[in-house]
């Protein structure tokens, strides 16, 4: 007999949170078998091993992170380190949001001239690999010369990670239809723009969101990196910078801001797997996994 | 319940007017290198208005590419192919075709209403002619129920019958049908086979279709050409004088066998099989399969 659905994501559900509590289970065990001592007001425990990496300093406390979230983010603000983390996502994402869509339309369009043209294509999708070989690191001073120490500058970096994944799988995407497909077209006498957005645009949306839930990561991960050199003080990458240069007397705030980068993408990950389970319903395909 | 509405051709239908003229023409492909094949050669064929006319050969005679010259899907090397007194571009360019494959070709984000509605939105025509003319479609192949479905929640003999709707949608001078049933199993075949039939008299849309099979050709059609490979040429054009409307009992006319057996060894004729695998039934060809 087969499973129904509702027992299937409830086992998903069930593993994912399994392991979650599995990774935090290995990562106190072994500052329990070789970290720093353990101490509360009553009692101390001292591991007997010694590993480098399960110190307080390099793996702090679980409970010291998740605490560190409920404490002020600087000694005497009003605003707790959460609430920080919260808009400082939150901005962030406004870039990389921005750019993501920015991009995605550079990739639809860039992939749209491609499929009609072999002659462009073989001429410049060399050019786009070549794009993707260049260090962000290497480029986004580049463009935070050429624009100025702005929101734009972080902006472009989120949408020069976007476009790339976007351009690859929309060749794809859009020469996807059966060759009778396009047959069927041709014998209605379709135009090739009715071709495009009857045919090939609804027929690649497939290949699309699968592009799409690479680039809405890279495009955090680009506004993140994009925010430093950028010179935006409002985001989750000077927060890093900051909490980074603050190590040593607390890293369980960088530990914390890390945790809220991954959030930030897991939500918007999973924000375009909805718009994909919405945008895909009545196709009778399994829209499944990742 | 014949609906004046979806008479396809909607011009008046006293003389015999020619719908497909096919003259001279010679089909070559480039097979790469020096090497050219052949795939049609000295073909001429008339179609007349109201026909139904079958085109059946082994695999590799050219009945699908015969079909395609007639669509405009692909070019003849030489001669000239005809539509309603225009060259096959222009009736193209006209769309005066439907076209339906051995495959629906639904588009699976549409739903079935939708999919007639593709066509009728190429036509640019207005909403209520639009609508006006899905139901009339739907009715006519009868999935009226089945508008807000998608493709996925229907069998493979109604999905056929979407394409079929949708080929019509457009009221087309001529219906172009390559193998339509051959993905189906037997039974559905032939229910669906009584289906084109209710819909080519209702409609009294020319139809021009490709078939493996014999009992399907001499059950369906005015006419057969029986064509042959290497290269594919018309070896014969057995007339199919059964009366209408058929049904079941057509099949166990022995004026049927006897066409049957006409056709069957105009094919045997023709070369068109192993000389040493000869065939026992119309079934074996049935089960030949391939692309023709």
């Amino acid at each position: 007999m087969p499973r129904s659905p509702e027992r299937g994501s409830l086992a998903r559900i069930g593993i994912f949170v399994g392991f979650f509590v599995f990774l935090l289970l290995v990562w106190e065990g072994l500052k329990f078998i070789g970290g720093d001592p353990w101490r509360t007001d009553t009692w101390t425990w001292e591991p007997p091993l010694e590993i480098w990496f399960a110190s307080d300093l390099l793996l702090p406390h679980v409970w010291d992170i998740f605490g560190a979230l409920a404490n002020p983010v600087q000694r005497g603000a009003d605003e707790s380190l959460a609430q920080f983390l919260l808009g400082a996502a939150l901005y962030t994402w406004r870039e990389a949001a921005i750019g993501f869509v920015v991009g995605a339309i550079i990739g639809i369009a860039l992939a749209a001239v491609f499929v009609h043209s072999r002659l462009l294509e073989r001429a410049f999708v060399p050019y786009v690999i070549a794009s993707q070989t260049i260090p962000i690191v290497a480029l986004a001073p580049m463009i935070v010369f050429a624009f100025g120490q702005d929101v734009i500058s972080v902006v472009i970096i989120a949408t020069y990670l976007t476009f790339f994944p976007v351009t690859i799988a929309m060749i794809r995407g859009l020469r996807s239809p059966d060759p009778r497909a396009l047959e069927l077209m041709r014998s209605y006498a379709a135009s090739r723009w009715s071709v495009l957005w009857k045919l090939r645009m609804p027929a690649s949306l497939p290949y699309l969101f699968t592009a799409l839930k690479i680039s809405a990561t890279a495009s955090i991960v680009g506004a993140i990196v994009g925010e430093g050199p950028g010179g935006i003080p409002d985001g989750l990458g000077r927060a890093i910078i900051n909490f980074n240069s603050q190590y040593i007397s607390g890293p369980e705030k960088l530990w914390a801001a890390i945790v809220a980068c991954a959030i930030l993408g897991i939500a918007f990950f999973s924000l375009i797997r909805v718009a994909e389970i919405v945008a895909l319903r009545g196709r009778g395909m399994r829209t499944e996994a990742a | 319940m014949a609906d004046p509405n979806i008479d396809p051709v909607g011009r008046p239908a006293a003389e015999p007017a020619s719908v497909v003229r096919i003259r001279g023409v010679d089909k070559r492909f480039d097979a790469g290198g020096q090497r050219v094949t052949t795939a049609l050669s000295g073909i001429d064929l008339e179609i007349w208005r109201g026909e139904f006319v079958s085109l059946i050969g082994p695999s590799g005679c050219g009945k699908s590419t015969l079909l395609r010259l007639i669509g405009d899907l692909t070019a003849p090397t030489e001669g000239s192919v005809e539509v309603n007194g225009k060259p096959a571009h222009a009736a193209r360019l006209g769309r005066e075709y439907g076209m339906v494959f051995q495959a629906p070709v639904l588009f699976d984000w549409r739903t079935v209403e939708d999919n007639v509605r593709l066509p009728l939105e190429l036509l640019g025509l207005d909403r209520s002619e639009r609508d006006r003319r899905i139901a009339a479609m739907l009715e006519l192949v009868e999935l009226s129920d089945f508008a807000r479905h998608h493709p996925y929640q229907l069998s493979g003999g109604m999905q056929q019958r979407v394409a079929i709707a949708r080929a019509l949608a457009l009221q087309p001078a001529i219906l172009l049908m390559d193998e339509p049933f051959g993905a189906l199993d037997e039974m559905t075949r032939e229910r669906m086979n009584s289906e084109v039939l209710r819909i080519w008299q209702q409609t009294g849309t020319t139809i021009v279709f490709v078939t493996h099979s014999i009992p399907e050709a001499v059950f369906l059609s005015t006419r057969v050409v029986v064509m042959s490979a290497r290269p594919g040429r018309i070896t014969r054009v057995v007339d199919v004088p059964l009366g209408n409307p058929r049904n079941d009992l057509t099949r166990e006319d022995p004026r049927y066998f006897q066409l049957v057996t006409e056709v069957r060894e105009a094919l045997r004729a023709g070369g068109g099989f192993d000389t040493d695998a000869p065939m026992a039934s119309a079934d074996r060809l049935n089960a030949e399969g391939g692309i023709g």
